[in-house]
């Protein structure tokens, strides 16, 4: 597995799509830096495109490089390599060489600016932590998807939808019942919806972080009760780690059960 | 020694193996022959794992390769259609394959054998049919393994390169290997196979030497004795006896059959 994670990330890295999506980053983050001095401001900021861009990226990008790397996948299954770390080996490199494009593109401008001597290290750092977390679960979800999908086109559309639903269309209904049934109690549900969206709780954590958990009102509050605790924590890690986790055992069973 | 029992394969409702039964313990070389779509491709694929048989089981030397992945090391394969990852040069794809298979490989040879120096360093995805076929053929014979399995191996190739791969089988049978080879091409079956396997419709329609082919259809070529074989299963058998006084004065009598 780890030779087939060396030659995927070795090719990744060399890719121009890796070069733009970092660069892209670093362009936005010099930017943010250079037109505010408030660094929590940047990293609210930050955290909104981080948030949004790192799952689409990692979707599109995890689909595209299944697809394109179809006949790599042919010429190794043929070898005396185990089929499913020929999967897990392509889909970690795709993972970490999109973590490494963020880290690169988001860390040397902060660094440059000086973040080690800031008190602001450590919501850049969950901002960061988070990115790398989406990276990895949005890159499994993908590599499930296109899978599944033989036919480029539905991959691409499902990879799409799925980005849709999860980063614009679940927030927005999860707004709605709040609204609507604002007058009930209904915090446990609150909470239990937010667990079933990565970038939901994505985004809790990192607001929990930055101590403006106000802003969020009575729910806020709530949120910050239960995820500022130990348990809490460890609640929200894990099910980010089971976001990982079973897209990758999806991945596991697909691979080992299909026809090339 | 492969031994294959009972193999079925469906993919949505098309049936491709319909029940094959083989056993292969001696080397030599093999020619699985069948129409498009007749299932060579696939019972290939399920020998080395890449197609999951609904039923039955292959045994490679004893041992079921169902759900495993070592015996790979003792097939080298070749696959029909030369697929490579594009932004490599054949330099970068030989040392990646070696690297992945940690054993010991011998193509400088091969290379020189098809004249491939010039084009080492080349992006595969600007080469032509013909040369990545012939990079297919290192990628094929640069391993000393018991089991060769061929598929479509004369594809694109020019009439020196041909040559060379007659003479690198020929060479491999002279070691003791077992060669499973599909092709098209019939001169090249009368010429190489000790043994043809006829595919129609996912089952075995015939097995055994080429003589026996010929002489079981009363045809003179193997050309024609598929054919033949193809049509009566058809139910044509009457068109083919037709046709025979058309076709025979061009005919030879028989010289490759002695």
């Amino acid at each position: 597995m780890y030779k087939i994670l060396k030659y995927s990330f070795s090719d990744l890295i060399r890719s121009r799509w890796t070069f733009v999506y970092a660069g892209f980053y670093l362009i936005f983050t010099l930017a943010l830096l250079w037109l505010s001095n408030d660094l929590s401001k940047v990293t609210i900021t930050l955290m909104n495109v981080v948030l949004v861009l790192v799952p689409l990226i990692a979707t599109m990008f995890g689909i595209m490089y299944y697809y394109n790397s179809r006949e790599f996948t042919e010429l190794l299954l043929a070898q005396p390599i185990k089929r499913t770390s020929i999967f897990l080996g392509q889909y970690l490199g795709v993972a970490l060489s999109l973590t490494a494009s963020l880290l690169v593109g988001v860390g040397v401008p902060f660094i440059l600016y000086g973040i080690f001597l800031s008190g602001e290290i450590f919501n850049f750092s969950t901002v960061l932590l988070m990115g790398i977390f989406l990276s990895f679960i949005f890159s499994a979800i993908a590599f499930f998807i296109a899978l599944k999908n033989e036919n480029r086109i539905r991959g691409f559309g499902i990879g799409i939808l799925v980005w849709l639903l999860l980063a614009v269309v679940y927030d927005g209904l999860f707004l709605l019942l709040l609204a609507v049934f604002s007058d009930y109690p209904i915090d446990d549900f609150a909470m239990g919806a937010s667990m079933l969206n990565p970038i939901d709780l994505s985004r809790i954590l990192i607001l929990l972080k930055l101590d403006i958990s106000a802003l969020m009102g009575y729910t806020g509050a709530v949120f910050q009760k239960f995820f500022g605790g130990p348990m809490g924590m460890l609640v929200a890690f894990s099910t980010l780690l089971a976001w990982i986790m079973v897209p990758v055992w999806r991945i596991r069973r697909v691979a080992s059960k299909k026809d090339f | 020694m492969i031994t294959i029992q009972h193999l079925h394969k469906k993919f949505g409702k098309n049936e491709v193996l319909k029940g094959i039964d083989l056993h292969f313990d001696q080397p030599g070389i093999i020619a699985v022959l069948g129409p498009n779509g007749s299932g060579k491709t696939t019972l290939i694929k399920c020998l080395l794992g890449m197609v999951l048989p609904d039923s039955g089981c292959i045994c490679l030397d004893g041992e079921n390769i169902s759900g495993k992945w070592t015996y790979r090391e003792r097939l080298s394969y070749l696959p029909q259609i030369a697929r490579f990852p594009e932004n490599l040069t054949p330099r970068e794809l030989f040392s990646m394959v070696k690297d992945l298979r940690q054993s010991p490989a011998s193509n400088e040879e091969l290379i020189r054998l098809f004249d491939l120096q010039p084009h080492l360093d080349k992006r595969l995805s600007n080469l032509s049919g013909g040369t990545r076929q012939k990079i297919n053929l290192v990628l094929a014979f640069m391993y000393d393994t018991p089991y060769l399995i061929l598929d479509e191996p004369t594809a694109g190739l020019d009439p020196v390169a041909m040559l060379h791969l007659k003479e690198l089988i020929w060479r491999e049978k002279q070691r003791g290997k077992t060669i499973l080879i599909t092709t098209h091409i019939m001169g090249f079956v009368e010429d190489m196979a000790d043994e043809i396997i006829f595919l129609l419709e996912g089952t075995i329609h015939f097995r055994g030497g080429l003589r026996t082919l010929k002489e079981q259809f009363k045809e003179p070529t193997l050309e024609k004795a598929i054919a033949s074989m193809m049509l009566q299963q058809k139910g044509k058998a009457i068109a083919v006896k037709d046709m025979e006084p058309m076709a025979m004065p061009t005919a030879s009598p028989l010289p490759a059959d002695n």
